[in-house]
């Protein structure tokens, strides 16, 4: 995780405030404002979000990157592969 | 291909026509395409004069409805109906709604809100259901 500390997003999303599936329709939409190779951050307080974006990430095709916690929510990052 | 998931849509309460939003809409982010069979009291549910009066319940969990409604409310959760809607215009989500079941209840497709696509019989709920990967009766 101290590696993703370094990790320069591109974008960041926040979806905080909004429960499942909220944050993920907002991955769909966000993952295409960044270029191929870029790093989407999404900020979410649902706490199933962190399960979900890795799943999300292996069904449609982008590389998760990991999570760091912040006291009321997470930073989940991702970069886009295609 | 895409992935599909199915679901018969038969309860018309509001506690379960929530799962059925969330999964299309989780389906949908998830790149996943959604055939909603909509029969019984779904058919009910779906029709225009009760979209947004319906506050039906669970009976066996009648007592909670109060409380769920308030922090849906609170946490700003759209309703079933919105995100279905929503999960149709950024997604490959068709909504059938049953014959017979319409029939019994009266219901013609321009009585029925305007996501639902089509009123088809159940051999066309079997042929998609059998080509999908995930199939639920709720």
């Amino acid at each position: 995780m101290a590696l993703l500390e370094t990790v320069k997003s591109d974008k960041v999303v926040d979806a905080r405030g909004t429960s499942c599936p909220g944050p993920l329709l907002e991955l769909k939409k966000g993952i295409t404002t960044v270029a191929v190779g870029g790093v989407l951050e999404l900020l979410s307080s649902d706490e199933g979000t962190k399960a979900d974006a890795p799943s999300w990430c292996k069904k449609v095709g982008h590389e998760f990157l990991g999570v760091v916690h912040e006291p009321g929510y997470d930073r989940i990052f991702i970069r886009r592969t295609k | 291909m895409a992935k599909r998931l199915s679901i018969v849509v038969y309860s018309g309460t509001v506690d379960k026509l929530m799962p059925v939003a969330i999964m299309t809409a989780g389906a949908v982010a998830m790149d996943m395409e959604v055939n909603l069979f909509v029969t019984f009291y779904g058919i009910h549910a779906f029709r225009k004069d009760q979209v947004q009066k319906n506050m039906r319940f669970s009976k066996d969990f009648e007592e909670m409805a109060p409380m769920m409604m308030k922090t849906m409310g609170e946490m700003h959760v759209p309703s079933w109906y919105d995100m279905l809607k929503d999960a149709k215009k950024s997604g490959k989500v068709r909504i059938v709604a049953c014959s017979t079941t319409a029939g019994l209840m009266r219901v013609k497709k321009e009585d029925m809100i305007d996501i639902v696509d089509e009123i088809v019989g159940v051999g066309n709920y079997l042929d998609v259901a059998s080509d999908s990967d995930i199939t639920l009766f709720i």
